[in-house]
Formats: structure tokens, C-alpha cells, sequence
């Protein structure tokens, strides 16, 4: 296990309050709701970067938004830091919790509390799962348009606090796109709601503020989102190319020509193999890369955008053309392409990256990607949303092999140091959590990051909200 | 005095003088929505108008990055060249609020002016990727950057979108730019009350066609469109914009759904391009500067019951765009602004901002809707972090 990433000290105060604590919220919540036991921990210590672990002080479970508000008020009033935790699918770490933390866990809120066809929305408590959403309003002929690839698991809650994308948002944009209100619990338990079925705030954009915050400005739990009609068909088509640069610039000239497809994603020769291997999807196994681009809308709309991006592709030496023939067909593809970090943790452990970068460098940096990674001696698989130029280098390592680990962690964050000098960013969607923190001196200045930390204040002075992400431990104000 | 920097060097120079003396400073785009929010209480005016200039444009990558003093006319400009354009459709506030002068692409953003394509393609802030800002102390902030898909930090990028110059000045913007459509038609729906209207409205937006702008047009305001003659009877409007092909197959579907409401008619495209503009522009209520003039943000099935409501005590007239859920609202004389907010809160919330109105009545009532106790303490503390003394805008937006 990798030990390079510092968290804060526990604070000793509160450890050493422990059964004091577990007692009172025993009596806050019911019995069910609370737990404590060394072995019931154990699941709660770490999330999908699964590299650190931590065992939390507790768990809670609330049930609902004035259970939340209880624990807070009483978090607060005693200083106890407290971790938000939806489905533990964070892969940057998110929801690794600490020796003096509570985890606040969502998987009790899991109710949909409305679903409103006349003004395209649902309500939801944060509990409930992306994927979820969409099958409850499938029905009514509309659904929830971010997706990431952990959708069957992942929830409300946590892809507000990540601000989600997925395959899909290239058309459809990410979770700060697609969310109109919240209910959420302050630090102090106070109870508020922002924004709700109507459109834009009355004043600042805090909705705007919150999504993405990781867990540091309070806890959302309830969210209104925003439903789009179902279109009347997708198909995803493969396009296979000898080499990534091919399909790289193929990338930038479709999107450049003015076509926006609802997703472009992008498989190296390694991702290609590992990923079929799983899923048996019948990709090509004979070309360097591949891109998937769905295409939506009637048949003939779907013609009509396919025609102009063979012809691209063709300008871009496209080796292979295969349209999906079938329902099935199109739900192996995709399921090939959601797979594909499982796929890999089958065959190798890996971390995954997130940066995103200009879709004029996607080539560049693929390129230098592959560079650092063998100058680390490793193995590098490339799989991820190229039509927005957001990277997921996964780099194969052994993990019962410190130097090993310690080679991978270091060679990403290259490759991450490459993505903002490219003009990027560290992550695109999966957050900074953990993982990132101590890199984002290398995308943001003392001025940048100071403001950040003095807005995260104005909602918790103290820091005990999910208090090592996300910013550098050093140089923070103090409390 | 109007100070009127040059580089971003100069306005935080600028700023840190102005905060060393306590000075407050009113911040100045083209000024062509100033009468927008409060009168605000200053002694200086700091200016973007030196600030110009196209600083980045990708067009394969669909992103440009300006200074917050460009004209939009130019940027405009540059982008229909390579036939690309802001997808939010950013309103012109000239002819409604009576101003002159050229709106710049900074004022655009800090007051977060989206159009009729909002409700489906995001507001000004949805397609705002990266900010340079200096705050109150003087120092110059970047944040976002210029990709698509960023969750580095805190997003302090919607947080500026929207703050009408309270929590900084804006020194340079990067935002996402998409294709012009090939074609554009609309489908007119005649005859139809507020009522009816809403709920057609709500059947195409849930149809597979993609309607990229649905507005109401009662009786009232159907002739005031000056470059479309619109059939006789209330007018809802439906837009849909693409392909050639695509357009004409989804306008025949949208077409035989809603002749169940009412009796359909088409736009072409030169027509509906100047139809939606006059939209954007809410060219019925020009010309009236003494008549209070609201922008109401609801949920959409909402706005017709509000402004029924309202009707039965108040001199008011409205049109409806968003599927219904804006609602602009021109009162007769009294700007009711109790009555409405009240109303707002009983029918399931949303928000009313004054627009327009005669001096004397800006000077008494509060341009912006308020928030309740909790909500506005949160945003006066975020206000203090990035103004902690207070110099940008006083008084514009309420209790901050």
C-alpha cells in the first residue's frame, strides 16, 4: 500500500472522545442508522482509490434531511470532521475517511420523491442512484443525461459533489449542467435550498458554487435535475484507425466541422484488447485505435451525421467502419466501454488519470503519455471521453511491489503536470480528492488557491468538512 | 472620475488604491444594462471599455477567450465568419431599458444574459469555461481554464457568472462557442390561451425533436414583433434547428402532434431567425420606459397561473418564453412587487427581477428577488472573501 499522500493529523481531542461520540449518536439517530462496530468499518475505509485506506471514528446512515441536520449541528458543536459518502465509487479518493472522522453516508436516502413530466424534472434524496433516475422516468419518455461509467452504482449525491460527466456529455454537458436546485445541510445543520424547478438564481450562483465542492460546503441531500426527452434512437459506430494520432486528429476535425455527436470515445490497442477480452463487444482487435461516436435522433438524422463523419474519417485514414446492427449490439459496445476500469483491474491493478486538454494537443499528449510511462518502465492503457479532450490514461502497475506503485504514482503525476501545460486541467471529472491535492500548486498560484480556501469558509470555518481533500495541507489558512 | 485601466496590471493597481482609500467604485462594462439591479452608492467608476481584444479563438476547438471589454458586436463578428455563435443567445438589453452604448462580452457575463435557447442549451454560465478576475483586495484570480470538462478546485467560475460586478472585476473570459445551425423553422401554434399554450408546450418538449426554443405570444404582444407578421390569434412558437433533412423530418412530426391543440402554421428560416432575436430582445415591451418591466424565473408550468393570478388585482401584460417558465411581465404603472413575490412563493417558488422601471420607483424597491435569512448570510459571507471591504458595486444586489 502506497503511503505518499499525507492526510491531516486526527485530532486527538475527538479520538479520544470516541465512545462518548458513538454514544451520543446512538441516541441521535436510530439504532439502525449508526455504525461503530471495528469490523462494520472496514467497508467504509476506503472507496475506488482503493490505494488508501483509512478506518473511519463511525458511520451514519441517516434517513432523512433533519437526521442529517442532527448530525451536523452535533459535528459541529464538538469539532468532528465529517465525510460524505455516497456509493464509495470516488476514484480520487473523495470518500476516504480518517481516524477522527464520521462518515456520512447516503445509502438510506434513496428515495424519488417526484417525478414531474410537465416541467422535465425529478426530485430525488441523494441516495439514489444515477442509473436509477433515468429508469424511473423512462416511462414518461425522458432521461437523466449524465452518465458516468459506475452509473449502476454511483449516486445523486456523490456526482453533485464530483460534478460528474461521462460518455454522454459531450452533447449534454455534466452535473453542474444538468442540476436546478438542492436541498443541503450546512455545516451548522442549518437547512437550505438552493435554486428548484425554475431556471437561474435570484442572486449568487451558489448551486453553481456547491456543485463539484467535494463534500467541503455542506451536504446535499435532496436534488431537483433536469430531464431530457429520450431521443428516438442512438447508435454507436466504431471506427478503427492504425495508429492514435489518426484517431486523434480524426477527433478534432469532426468536432471542428461542426458536428457534435452525443459521445466520442477513445481506445487504445491495450484498452481495445483488455476491454473486448471482458466484454466480447466484437471490437476490432487488427487496428491501433478506436473511436466509438454515437450518433442520435430518427434514422434518417442518424444517416445523415454518420455520412458526414465516415467521409471525415476517411480523410484520417479510417481502417474499419462498423455500425451496430442491433440493440444488443449497441448495448455490448457500450458495455465493453463502461467496463473498461474493471476490465483492467482484472487483468492488473492501474490508477486511472483525468486530466482534460485542448482537443488540438489530444495527439501530443497521448503521444508523451506513452513516453513517461515507459521511461517508468510501466504499461499505459488509454480509454476515455475524447470528443471533450478528457483523458484516462490508466497506468498497470503491481501493487504488492512498493516501487512498483510508487513508479506508477509518479509517473501520473507527470502525465497530469503534462495535461496543464498542455493547457488542461488535472481532472475533468473524477475530482481532485486525494489524489490530486498535491498537484494543484502546478495548475492554480497561492492567489488562486488562497481564494478558493477563503469561499470554502465562508461555509466551514472550522474544516471539518471532508477536511484533506482537495487543497494542498500546507499553506492553509488557519482555522 | 471613471478610472479605465488598460491591463489587468492597472485595474489591480487600481483596485488596491481604491480599497487603501475606502473609495467605492461602481464597475462598468458598455454600460448598457446599467440600470440593471440597485442604484449603486460609489464615488468612482471603474471601467472595462480599455480592456479589448480577441485573445484566443479555436474555432476546431469550439473556444475563444476575450477581454471582458470586447464589444459582443465584434465577437459576433468573428464567429459568424467561421459560423459558430454563443449557444446561449445572450440578450441585447439596449431597446427595452431605453440604453445606448455597445454591450461587452464582461457585462454579458457578470450578469449571466442568456436567451430563448437557455432552457435547453444552458444559460451564459453553462458555457462559461474560465475567468480572470480582480478582487477587492486587488489581486488578480484565475478560474476554470479553457476545456470543456473541469473539477479542479472550487468553480468559482458560476460563482462570478451572475454577481453583477459585486464580488470582482472581470478582466478576461473563455468560454465554449457552438456551430450556427444549417437551418432554422419554427411552428406556429394559433389560437391557444396561456393555459393551453403551456401544456402544448410541455407535449413538444417531451417529443424526440429536439425544440431548441418554445415561447407564448398572447394576444396582446403578437403584433409587436416588427419583422414577422404572425397569423391572426394568440401565437406559440416552437423552434427547431439542425440538419436540412433532420429539420424538415422533425417539423412533420411536430407538426401532426400538435395539430391536436390547434391550427399549425410554418416559419422559414429567415423569418424565424429575426422572430427569436425580436424574442431575446422582448421587443414588445420597448418603447415604455415608465411601464415597470419584471423578468420572472419559474418553473414552467407554473408562469401562466402566476400571471392569471396576478391579473384579477393588477394592470399587467406578459408573454411567456422557456417553455413558459420566463415570464416577462410589463405593468400597467404600479410594479406590484409585493403582490408578485408573494404569489411566486405560493405557487412553488422561482424569482422576480426588475428590469425596468422609473426612477422613483428603483429607488424604493429592491431589484432583486430576495433570499430567505439563511441563504442571504451565506452569500453576504462569500461576498466578504472576495470584497472584504465592500467597494465593488455597493448596494447593487440585496444584502450583499
Amino acid at each position: 500500500m502506497s503511503e505518499a499522500i499525507r492526510f491531516l493529523k486526527p485530532r486527538t481531542a475527538v479520538v479520544a472522545r470516541r465512545a462518548t461520540i458513538i454514544g451520543d449518536l446512538v441516541d441521535l439517530l436510530p439504532p439502525e442508522c449508526v455504525v461503530h462496530e471495528a469490523r462494520e468499518l472496514v467497508p467504509f475505509e476506503t472507496d475506488a482509490f482503493v490505494a488508501y485506506r483509512r478506518l473511519p471514528l463511525a458511520v451514519v446512515l441517516p434517513k432523512t434531511t433533519e437526521q442529517v441536520a442532527a448530525v451536523m449541528r452535533y459535528c459541529h458543536r464538538y469539532g468532528i470532521p465529517v465525510i460524505a459518502r455516497g456509493a464509495g465509487t470516488s476514484l480520487s479518493g473523495g470518500a476516504i475517511p480518517q481516524e477522527d472522522a464520521v462518515v456520512l453516508g447516503l445509502s438510506k436516502m434513496t428515495r424519488i420523491l417526484e417525478v414531474d413530466p410537465a416541467n422535465r424534472t425529478a426530485t430525488v434524496q441523494a441516495g439514489v442512484t444515477n442509473l436509477r433516475i433515468s429508469d424511473a422516468v423512462s416511462p414518461e419518455g425522458f432521461f437523466y443525461a449524465p452518465d458516468p461509467s459506475s452509473q449502476l452504482a454511483c449516486t445523486i449525491g456523490g456526482n453533485i459533489g464530483m460534478n460528474s460527466g461521462g460518455a454522454h456529455c459531450l452533447k449534454y454537458g455534466v452535473t453542474t449542467n444538468n442540476l436546478l436546485g438542492v436541498t443541503m445541510v450546512l455545516v451548522d445543520g442549518t437547512v437550505i435550498e438552493l435554486g428548484g424547478k425554475h431556471l437561474d438564481p435570484a442572486g449568487y450562483d451558489l448551486l453553481g458554487l456547491v456543485c463539484g465542492s467535494e463534500g467541503q460546503l455542506g451536504i446535499v441531500t435532496e436534488a431537483t435535475v433536469r430531464l431530457i426527452a429520450k431521443p428516438e434512437g442512438a447508435r454507436p459506430v466504431l471506427f478503427g484507425f492504425d495508429t492514435s494520432q489518426e484517431a486523434g486528429a480524426c477527433v478534432a476535425d469532426v468536432i471542428g466541422s461542426g458536428i457534435i455527436p452525443v459521445a466520442i470515445e477513445f481506445m487504445d490497442k491495450p484498452a481495445i484488447e483488455i476491454c473486448e477480452a471482458f466484454a466480447q463487444a466484437g471490437y476490432p482487435l487488427d487496428v491501433g485505435a478506436l473511436l466509438i461516436v454515437e450518433v442520435e435522433g430518427s434514422e434518417a438524422e442518424m444517416e445523415a451525421t454518420l455520412k458526414k463523419i465516415v467521409e471525415i474519417a476517411g480523410r484520417h485514414g479510417v481502417r474499419t467502419v462498423r455500425e451496430s446492427q442491433s440493440a444488443t449490439e449497441a448495448a455490448l459496445i457500450w458495455k465493453g466501454r463502461k467496463s473498461a476500469f474493471g476490465a483492467t483491474g482484472r487483468i492488473s491493478d492501474y490508477i486511472c488519470m483525468d486530466g482534460t486538454v485542448p482537443l488540438g494537443k489530444l495527439s501530443y499528449v497521448l503521444e508523451k503519455t506513452s513516453e513517461i510511462v515507459e521511461r517508468f518502465g510501466l504499461r499505459v492503457a488509454n480509454v476515455f471521453h475524447a470528443g471533450d479532450g478528457n483523458m484516462h490514461p490508466l497506468i498497470l502497475f503491481n501493487a504488492n511491489d512498493p516501487e512498483d506503485a510508487a513508479r506508477a504514482e509518479e509517473a501520473g503525476n507527470e502525465i497530469l503536470k503534462l495535461c496543464v501545460d498542455a493547457g488542461g486541467c488535472l481532472t475533468g471529472e473524477h475530482g481532485v480528492g486525494i489524489e490530486k491535492r498535491d498537484l494543484m500548486r502546478h495548475q492554480y498560484s497561492d492567489a488562486d488557491l488562497n481564494q478558493q480556501m477563503a469561499v470554502r469558509a465562508a461555509f466551514d470555518p472550522d474544516w471539518i468538512l471532508n477536511p484533506s481533500k482537495v487543497f494542498p495541507l500546507e499553506g492553509r489558512p488557519a482555522a | 472620475m471613471t478610472l479605465t485601466p488598460h491591463t489587468e496590471n492597472d485595474a489591480a493597481y487600481g483596485i488596491r488604491n481604491a480599497a487603501s482609500r475606502g473609495t467605492m467604485l461602481s464597475i462598468m462594462g458598455g454600460g448598457t444594462r446599467s440600470g440593471f439591479g440597485n442604484s449603486v452608492l460609489a464615488e468612482e467608476t471603474l471601467s472595462s471599455s480599455a480592456l479589448t481584444g480577441i485573445v484566443d479563438y479555436e474555432p476546431a476547438e469550439m473556444v475563444m477567450t476575450a477581454k471582458a471589454g470586447t464589444p459582443v458586436a465584434e465577437i459576433e463578428a468573428l464567429l459568424a465568419v467561421n459560423r459558430q455563435m454563443m449557444g446561449f443567445e445572450p440578450m441585447d438589453h439596449r431597446a427595452v431599458m431605453g440604453t445606448a452604448g455597445e454591450p461587452t462580452i464582461g457585462g454579458v457575463f457578470a450578469a449571466n444574459v442568456s436567451g430563448p435557447r437557455r432552457f435547453v442549451a444552458g444559460a451564459a454560465r453553462d458555457s462559461l469555461l474560465g475567468i480572470r478576475f480582480v478582487n477587492g483586495r486587488g489581486e488578480i484570480i484565475r478560474a476554470g481554464g479553457r476545456v470543456m470538462k473541469n473539477v479542479t478546485g472550487l468553480d468559482l467560475v458560476k460563482l462570478l457568472a451572475g454577481s453583477h460586478g459585486t464580488l470582482g472585476f472581470l478582466t478576461e473570459v473563455t468560454f465554449r462557442v457552438l456551430p450556427v445551425p444549417a437551418t432554422v423553422e419554427t411552428i406556429v401554434l394559433s389560437g391557444l390561451d396561456d393555459q393551453a399554450a403551456t401544456q402544448a408546450m410541455a407535449v413538444a418538449m417531451a417529443m424526440p425533436v429536439e425544440v431548441s426554443g418554445a415561447a407564448h405570444l398572447p394576444q396582446t404582444v403578437r403584433g409587436r414583433f416588427p419583422s414577422v407578421e404572425l397569423p391572426d390569434g394568440e401565437a406559440t412558437v416552437l423552434r427547431l434547428e439542425g440538419l436540412e433533412a433532420s429539420v424538415s423530418v422533425r417539423a412533420e412530426k411536430l407538426c401532426d402532434m400538435m395539430r391536436s391543440f390547434g391550427s399549425v402554421s410554418r416559419l422559414g428560416p429567415d423569418l424565424s431567425r429575426n422572430l427569436w432575436k425580436e424574442i431575446r430582445d422582448v421587443a414588445p415591451y420597448k418603447g415604455f420606459p415608465n411601464k415597470p418591466l419584471w423578468r420572472v424565473s419559474v418553473a414552467p408550468s407554473i408562469g401562466h397561473q402566476l400571471v392569471a393570478a396576478l391579473r384579477l388585482e393588477a394592470g399587467v401584460d406578459a408573454f411567456y418564453d422557456w417553455q413558459g417558465g420566463l415570464v416577462w411581465m410589463q405593468m400597467e404603472a404600479d410594479p406590484e412587487e409585493q403582490r408578485l413575490r408573494r404569489y411566486i412563493k405560493a405557487l412553488g417558488g422561482g424569482h422576480a427581477t426588475l428590469v425596468r422601471a422609473p426612477d422613483a420607483v428603483r429607488e424604493r424597491l429592491e431589484a432583486f428577488h430576495p433570499e430567505c435569512d439563511a441563504v442571504a448570510a451565506l452569500s453576504a459571507r462569500v461576498k466578504q472573501k472576495l470584497d472584504p471591504d465592500g467597494i465593488f458595486n455597493p448596494g447593487k444586489m440585496a444584502g450583499v
